[in-house]
């Protein structure tokens, strides 16, 4: 029933008020994540900074805005002289560590390099000047404020030849592993100077290469489990209990395709943008260029669902491969019981699908129109977005939801929105 | 002297410690840490009351710093006691350790936790009771996981001196650390029980350690598990061999044939540990499941309990080495993996002395013959370098046929890391197979590498001959290997006169001043009037060299001239630079 769903609206904007005219490049939003608890959100840009926001423990609302916490710059633009290439300061990835006493931590990586980050509240001490005196003086010290502040704990650089795209944390809290596109490392978090590889898909010959890895996560509750998608549509599963080298997947994920949709741009629509766990780890979303496919980890023949995200594209391939747009890479969310699914479409849209009831919410991310055109409706009569206006440079490519509430954040150009919704009775 | 001069003088003798304190505050890192090195000399300066007061609470103040300054000040802090005025005064030293051990760095919180331990055994049992306890029971009831880590580590020194009360305390929080939901805290709970184990009474163990023993094995993280085979050998070694076998064999057996590998790993590298429960029908079976692991599907397994095999056979009888062990180790010779094969070839070796002369001969050369022809480098080298043990029990002939091939063929191998690794065997290998086997077959080889293309070799084997000296002796030197290094002088290309030189230099100090005068000293003399300038500051640095194991007439109406000649009348500045550094040298021996 759709009045057993909930009613979504708009929450917050972080971002500028008035529309600007030309949006500055390094503030567009590239990674989203929520820790956790929930209580806080990183979100980091192309320009290599990461914003951290804060809940507020308002005790009387049901659910509490978020408020500015703390920024730092987390990577600087570099320039690989072995290569002469430009290394990009855009943050691809952050993912925050368990807590384990009083300070955050949080992984932040670019296309080369992962750092360690420890926020915490610092005491500014200011130092009382010695009076002469004979013999030897102590320092005394006075606390003035407290403020945020944000340390590189570890830096993890030089064990990617090629752009990292992934990141994620195995629930042993010690290890993590870093995903290219052809090669998957695991790390210890301590140690910074060395590192596993534990996949590489690199052909002998390079002119055979076929596929690439487009994104790679640990099982969240097992912690020899991983997976990694491809290029080609598959998803892969990893153990690394029965052997060092992962590169024979234990599980293989991939739908046979339909005949009758071949053309010529059927694997690059097929190539996975994104893969994620659910909460209790039974099912694997992905997302690729028109649909999500949910699937259950003990059936790999094919998906349990299939969502059409924007099916209407499928006739337009052409003008979106002219345009690069169709190599765009959409982010796709679970909720921690693994009812609802977002991702992001053109135009600032995103969607929430609940899938088990076959509703879908329609959201525009739009900051001139914040409250307006949220629309619930049953999955088939979902409304077509208008052919004419689309904007293929408006795209909500990143996406990230709470992990108990109904809250989400999405990214749009260089503002974040946050959109919450309540059961209604 | 008055009490403004004696005062002054203080001052004067405290100025460093006052610029040790004020670098305590810098903004600096590196600035701070140096500071924080000098911890006990300020306290000394400052005296044991005020340490207590002033030092130890701004220490306290000053725990959100650099990982690396936390750690040293830990370091630091352990050995606090006296300079605060005895153990009487060490708990404020615990105060600020005790902070320390709610760091997020894994380095300081251990430091943080031996500091205490090195206090706490200072420390009398009252003491213990007033301070050390309390501290022990805040980290275990404490907010943060980095607490209880640190808790772990500290229950095993601090149990033996507390009440029985006390302990039943403390074996309830362990047991609520093995159980906790952060994999953080069952590392360090699974990863110390094995120490606290060993300080509990035996009636304990069995009742309340044992249960814990078994959650840890069976933990779903593997980081857990595979820490807990290290509580087995200290399990092993509490029980009684009749309990032991009841009740932790079971729980072994799990562990060797667990199916994440690197539990496999562990078992594999602690299988001798493992292996001392039991009666004898126990240890047979234990042999089926170190073959097992010989066997394993991983090569990293392998690799490790290919490492263990010598140690392992220590403990089984012969007749279980030769007809159980051995034909595994034949299959591992041709292991696919070359880490597995390796680390065969290091430890089979060491399987001699348990067979004796005729087994070994029997059984085990085939393996070592066929390691010697292995198609990997490192392989060979690590058969060569274990070479004494089976020396020592059959002698060398049976071994210089195979051995001499597969050295000639390290000896020219493409990679120049391997010849010099070769290099580097030469002079044990030819202290046990005598000096006619080195003449006839080895010398000639240690000279060509005198004339190898890459530097490194050709400084190698200048310090290889230097070794050889020392093996053989000096006539043998004298009539062998002098004449043949001398030789390399009338190579045309000069880093070969080079070489000669280098070599001159280094057989200088082993050779007697009888030998360098007739043998070494004309051609050095003779290469200082060369044409290449090279030449001539070498020739400087080899007399240089050489002046300290000459006679004094021999410096004197031999080098000195030659010497003097270079210094005023050379054209090239280096040559007039290292002439009058030799010059130097000389007068100072002379003096």
């Amino acid at each position: 029933m759709a009045s057993m769903a909930p009613r979504w609206r708009f929450s917050q904007l972080f971002g500028e008020k008035n529309p600007v005219e030309e949006v500055s490049d390094v503030d567009i939003v590239s990674a989203i994540e929520f820790d956790e608890t929930g209580e806080f959100i990183a979100v980091g840009d192309r320009g290599g900074r990461v914003v951290v926001f804060e809940q507020a423990r308002d005790t009387k609302a049901d659910q509490s805005d978020f408020k500015f916490y703390a920024e730092f710059q987390s990577h600087e633009p570099e320039f690989d002289y072995l290569k002469s290439l430009e290394i990009e300061e855009k943050i691809n990835k952050i993912r925050w560590c368990k807590r384990h006493n009083n300070a955050h931590f949080l992984l932040t990586t670019n296309d080369k390099t992962i750092k360690l980050w420890k926020l915490f509240e610092k005491n500014i001490k200011k130092i009382e000047e010695n009076s002469p005196r004979d013999g030897l003086s102590f320092p005394s010290m006075n606390v003035t404020e407290s403020v945020v502040a944000a340390v590189p704990r570890r830096v993890f650089s030089n064990a990617h030849a090629y752009h990292i795209n992934s990141i994620s944390l195995n629930s042993d809290s010690e290890t993590y592993i870093s995903a290219d596109d052809l090669r998957i490392n695991l790390w210890n978090l301590e140690i910074s100077d060395q590192s596993f590889n534990i996949v590489d898909i690199k052909p002998e010959n390079m002119e055979e290469l076929t596929e690439v890895i487009t994104s790679a996560e640990f099982h969240p509750v097992q912690c020899n489990l991983f997976m990694y998608s491809s290029s080609k549509g598959t998803i892969k599963l990893g153990d690394m209990r029965s052997s060092a080298l992962c590169d024979q997947h234990a599980k293989s994920y991939e739908e046979e395709e339909d005949p009758a949709n071949k053309s010529f741009f059927s694997e690059i629509i097929s190539s996975i943008s994104d893969c994620k766990f659910s909460g209790d780890g039974r099912y694997i979303l992905s997302r690729d260029y028109l649909t999500l496919k949910i699937w259950d980890m003990n059936m790999e023949a094919k998906p349990v669902k299939t969502i059409k995200i924007h099916e209407h594209l499928r006739t337009k391939l052409c003008d979106l491969y002219e345009n690069d747009c169709i190599f765009d890479k959409f982010e796709c969310h679970l909720s921690a019981d693994g009812s609802k699914l977002v991702t992001g479409s053109y135009n600032n849209m995103f969607y929430v699908y609940d899938w088990e009831t076959d509703v879908v919410t329609s959201i525009d991310a739009n900051k001139n129109y914040p409250s307006g055109d949220i629309r619930t409706t049953p999955m088939a009569q979902k409304k077509r977005e208008s052919e004419d206006s689309m904007d293929w440079n408006k795209k909500c490519l990143h996406v990230a939801q709470h992990p108990h509430e109904d809250l989400i954040a999405v990214g749009a150009s260089n503002n974040l929105f946050l959109y919450s919704a309540n059961k209604e009775e | 002297m008055t009490d403004v001069e004696m005062r002054d003088a203080s001052d004067d003798s405290l100025q460093p410690v006052r610029i040790l304190i004020d670098e305590l505050k810098s903004d600096d890192v590196q600035v701070r840490l140096t500071s924080i090195r000098g911890l006990s000399t300020i306290a000394t300066a400052l005296g044991p009351e005020r340490t207590r007061n002033e030092l130890l609470p701004f220490l306290k103040e000053s725990t959100d710093d650099e990982d690396d300054v936390l750690i040293a000040m830990a370091e630091c802090l352990g050995e606090f006691c006296p300079l605060v005025g005895g153990p009487d005064h060490a708990h404020h030293v615990l105060a600020v350790l005790e902070v320390l051990c709610g760091a997020e760095e894994t380095k300081a919180r251990e430091h943080a936790v031996q500091s205490i331990v090195n206090i706490i055994n200072q420390m009398s049992k009252e003491q213990v009771a007033q301070h050390a306890y309390p501290l022990a029971k805040r980290l275990a009831e404490g907010d943060w996981f980095t607490m209880y880590t640190s808790a772990c580590g500290l229950f095993p020194a601090l149990y033996p001196q507390l009440t029985n009360d006390q302990r039943t305390e403390f074996r309830g929080f362990y047991k609520k650390f093995v159980s906790n939901s952060a994999p953080i805290v069952r590392r360090a709970a699974s990863a110390n029980l094995g120490k606290f184990i060993r300080e509990i009474e035996l009636e304990y163990v069995t009742s309340e350690m044992l249960p814990l023993f078994a959650i840890t094995a069976a933990d779903e993280q593997d980081s857990v598990r595979f820490l807990s085979v290290e509580t087995c050998v200290a399990l092993a070694a509490k029980l009684a061999p009749e309990d032991a076998e009841k009740l932790i064999l079971p729980t072994i057996k799990s562990l060797i044939t667990d199916s994440s590998w690197r539990v496999r790993y562990m078992a594999a590298d602690k299988f001798c540990g493992l292996s001392a429960i039991g009666n004898d029908s126990v240890k047979a079976e234990m042999v089926g499941q170190f073959i097992a692991l010989l066997r394993d599907a991983e090569p990293e397994v392998r690799t490790a309990a290919a490492s263990k095999i010598s140690e392992y056979c220590s403990m089984v009888s012969e007749s279980t080495i030769i007809n159980q062990i051995l034909p595994v180790a034949r299959e591992l010779v041709q292991d696919p993996s070359e880490h597995v094969r390796a680390s065969l070839a290091s430890n089979v070796m060491g399987l001699a002395p348990h067979l004796g002369k005729e087994k070994t001969l029997e059984h085990l050369q085939d393996i070592f013959l066929k390691l010697l022809k292995d198609e990997v480098p490192e392989v060979r080298l690590n058969v060569i370098s274990k070479l004494d043990a089976v020396n020592k029990v059959v002698g060398v002939d049976p071994l210089s046929q195979s051995l001499l091939p597969a050295i000639m063929e390290l000896a020219e191998d493409r990679q120049w890391r391997v010849r010099l690794a070769i290099i580097n065997y030469i002079p044990l290998l030819a202290s046990q197979l005598g000096v006619e086997f080195f003449d006839e077959k080895l010398a000639d080889l240690c000279l060509s590498w005198l004339g190898d293309q890459v530097y490194s070799i050709r400084e190698a084997a200048t310090i290889n001959l230097q070794k050889l000296i020392e093996v053989f002796g000096v006539e043998w030197a004298q009539s062998n290997i002098i004449p043949k290094v001398l030789n390399l002088y009338s190579h045309q290309n000069y880093l070969y006169r080079m070489t000669t030189l280098a070599s001159i230099a280094a057989l200088a100090k082993v050779m007697g001043p009888e030998a360098i005068d007739s043998t070494l000293l004309p051609l050095v003399l003779g290469m200082a009037t060369d044409h290449v300038p090279n030449i001539r500051f070498n020739a400087c640095k080899a007399l240089e060299a050489s002046i300290p194991h000459v006679t004094e007439t021999c410096r004197e109406t031999r080098i000195k001239p030659v010497l003097t000649k270079l210094y005023n009348e050379d054209t090239d500045n280096d040559v007039k630079f290292f002439a009058n550094k030799a010059l130097q040298v000389l007068n100072s021996c002379n003096a």
